[in-house]
């Protein structure tokens, strides 16, 4: 709180030393199974030349803890080069039930060591909001946006001063609607795209540079 | 059977954050569902998050939350200004928000002017409908 305070007041006088920092955080958030983790390793190959080890599922919560990617360097068509750490974090949710993991064809052993494991990475995805310089919030284009994870996720990032991007990903899928989702946060940047197919990527890249200014 | 409990403003209102929280919390652990006037801080929705993440086991799956507010675009200058005032002067009352346990509600779905809650049920799905006026 204290942080965000001297944050807030710096960014008044248009000093803002946070910005400058070698270590800029760019997080990943947003509901489980939203592409965070695909959209990553799109990140990575696109710009290290490398598939990331962020492990991508159709079951929810593969991600269960924070993954940090360091030294990540993109530019834009203008040269201009933007140098972030990537922060992928787990999926938001309010509710983790191990028998859904078993409905999935998952042992209940495992299930219940991977919904354990998943309350922790939500508690953490939460905790890291501080710590956050920028974030993008990735939605799933084809489900309803005002779902109230949505909702307190963006609204959280808004009380703490984080510039948020919303990428509505999975866009090449027929039930995608990208004006629902544009209509439910009419303030924010909206940038559909399809991690996956690298559909509007470089538009997403270019999107980063005004999220990072 | 279904148990609601309606919260007053008044009710929350004295307490701390941490309290706010936890009452909540208490209530919708023993399966009812918080019907309560008003809303919590956005950080208050996460810290509720967080605990309920801490809380859950075996008996206890997590929870539905769902808030609905007045949509301030469509509230005419006169509106905003009151609002305002009464924001001032009694606390941010406006809105209502919902919480039931997982086990218990297995949706919530939510548009700007209305909050459909999809229960879960021994003899299969049924559907409970409530609509906010503007």
């Amino acid at each position: 709180m204290v942080k965000n305070f001297f944050r807030n007041l710096l960014k008044k006088f248009k000093f803002n030393p946070f910005g400058k920092r070698s270590h800029v955080k760019l997080g990943l958030y947003g509901p489980p199974n939203g592409g965070k983790s695909t959209l990553a390793n799109r990140v990575c190959q696109d710009w290290l030349g490398e598939e990331m080890n962020f492990t991508v599922s159709h079951i929810a919560h593969e991600t269960r803890e924070i993954k940090i990617k360091e030294q990540v360097s993109i530019k834009n068509k203008k040269g201009k080069e933007l140098t972030f750490s990537l922060v992928d974090t787990p999926g938001i949710t309010t509710k983790i039930d191990y028998e859904d993991f078993l409905k999935k064809g998952i042992k209940k052993n495992e299930a219940k060591k991977r919904a354990k494991e998943a309350t922790k990475g939500v508690i953490d995805a939460i905790k890291w909001l501080d710590q956050m310089d920028s974030v993008v919030v990735v939605l799933d284009a084809t489900q309803d946006p005002y779902s109230q994870v949505n909702i307190t996720i963006i609204g959280n990032l808004q009380a703490r001063n984080i510039p948020v991007l919303i990428a509505a990903n999975k866009v090449d899928l027929k039930k995608a609607n990208l004006d629902v989702i544009k209509s439910a946060f009419p303030q924010y940047e909206i940038i559909g795209i399809s991690a996956k197919y690298g559909k509007n990527i470089e538009e997403f890249y270019e999107q980063l540079f005004k999220l990072a200014k | 059977m279904v148990t609601f409990q309606f919260i007053p403003f008044h009710d929350i209102q004295p307490l701390t954050s941490a309290r706010r929280v936890n009452k909540l919390l208490n209530i919708v652990k023993d399966d009812r569902i918080v019907i309560m006037e008003g809303r919590l801080k956005k950080e208050e929705e996460a810290d509720l998050i967080e605990i309920t993440m801490e809380e859950i086991s075996s008996k206890f799956k997590g929870i539905e939350l769902s808030v609905i507010y007045p949509d301030q675009k469509r509230q005419d200058a006169m509106q905003k200004v009151k609002g305002a005032f009464a924001k001032v002067l009694l606390g941010d009352r406006q809105g209502l928000t919902i919480i039931g346990p997982a086990s218990v509600v297995k949706k919530i779905e939510q548009n700007p002017d209305k909050i459909e809650l999809f229960m879960n049920d021994s003899n299969g799905k049924r559907k409970l409908a409530k609509r906010r006026k503007k």
